[in-house]
């Protein structure tokens, strides 16, 4: 904060202290990312099975969504990273995947929710290492293990001299770093969307109510209104990181069984 | 009169350094979208695919700085 702005009472910024969340019904580990996330489960569960329980040739309203977004999933996700012949096995997972993500960050702009569950590390770390696990699993199987550490670490075409440079860097980037970068990458977007919603909003309700001169109440209602401008912004990026956590792991499948060229 | 006084913490101007390269690099991604799409209409939903995973890769540059400047705070 600048020194010399007249402030009534002092404003605190948001911080990681507003992720700390209490404990539902006196219970200390049912917390509000575990109510929300089995709620999302038990909502994606319904909704894919009321969509598929009376399937018809000519789909109902609720078949046709259904359709759609699993056909999201299975064709511009899966089959574009993995392959049209080996995809089918791994829909499911990145179907289930993309829905559970999806739900989870939308969450955070449903009114009287809004709070987005993976932006507790935890959560983003979990789902990463399942893909981690899924993907050097299917890999290991498909090549062996020493063969699949070579599919890994070994690019093909790279001469030999290289090669004592190139098996690190690979073994560190297509090993070790890629859980990390993916838990991270959705857990940042997630916790930094909800600090920005955070400092707009207590931002320009301090400003409006607080601050004590006209002038900063009028920018305390643009702040307020830009702050609806980057809940929009929020939205999308939720969508996108569902999105794009999906379709990483679907080509972290699809490199780890392809074939040697 | 007093010299301007700002409190805070310098771990926000390194995230902010850190987010030049990823920024450059985004508009880089999308920059080539446009140029593709432009040229090869009937190729967008593909490129944008593409586009999609490179905007993901480069973005966590920015993300890993701000991880570390929650790190290196204080």
């Amino acid at each position: 904060m600048i020194a010399g702005v007249p402030t009534s009472d002092s404003f605190t910024p948001p911080g990681p202290k507003d992720f700390e969340l209490p404990g539902l019904f006196g219970t200390e580990w049912l917390n509000k990312p575990i109510l929300v996330s089995s709620l999302t489960v038990i909502v994606i569960i319904w909704f894919f099975w009321a969509a598929s329980r009376k399937a018809e040739i000519v789909p109902s309203k609720l078949q046709f969504a259904g359709e759609l977004g699993y056909n999201f999933v299975r064709n511009s996700i899966a089959r574009d990273a993995i392959g049209s012949a080996e995809h089918m096995k791994y829909v499911p997972y990145l179907v289930a995947l993309f829905f559970f993500i999806l739900l989870n960050n939308v969450a955070a702009t449903v009114p009287l929710i809004q709070f987005p569950t993976f932006s507790h590390i935890g959560w983003a770390y979990s789902a990463a290492i399942l893909s981690w696990v899924i993907y050097n699993a299917v890999g290991i199987r498909k090549h062996g293990f020493l063969g699949y550490l070579r599919h890994q670490t070994m690019p093909a075409g790279v001469p030999g001299w290289l090669m004592p440079l190139m098996i690190p860097i690979e073994f560190i980037s297509n090993i070790l770093v890629r859980p990390i970068s993916l838990s991270l990458r959705l857990f940042a977007n997630m916790f930094a969307g909800h600090i920005l919603l955070l400092v707009f909003v207590l931002g320009g309700e301090y400003l409006l109510l607080h601050s004590g001169s006209i002038a900063l109440a009028g920018v305390g209602v643009v702040t307020l209104l830009m702050g609806l401008a980057i809940a929009g912004l929020e939205l999308f990026v939720q969508m996108i990181q569902a999105y794009i956590f999906t379709v990483l792991s679907a080509q972290y499948i699809g490199s780890a069984i392809a074939e040697d060229h | 009169m007093t010299a301007l006084e700002i409190t805070g913490d310098i771990a926000v101007l390194g995230y902010g350094l850190a987010a030049i390269g990823p920024g450059v690099g985004v508009g880089l991604i999308f920059a080539a979208v446009i140029n593709g799409t432009a040229r090869q209409p009937e190729a967008q939903s593909k490129l944008q695919a593409i586009a999609w995973i490179g905007f993901g890769v480069t973005e966590v540059l920015a993300i890993i700085g701000i991880a570390l400047a929650f790190v290196f705070r204080g």
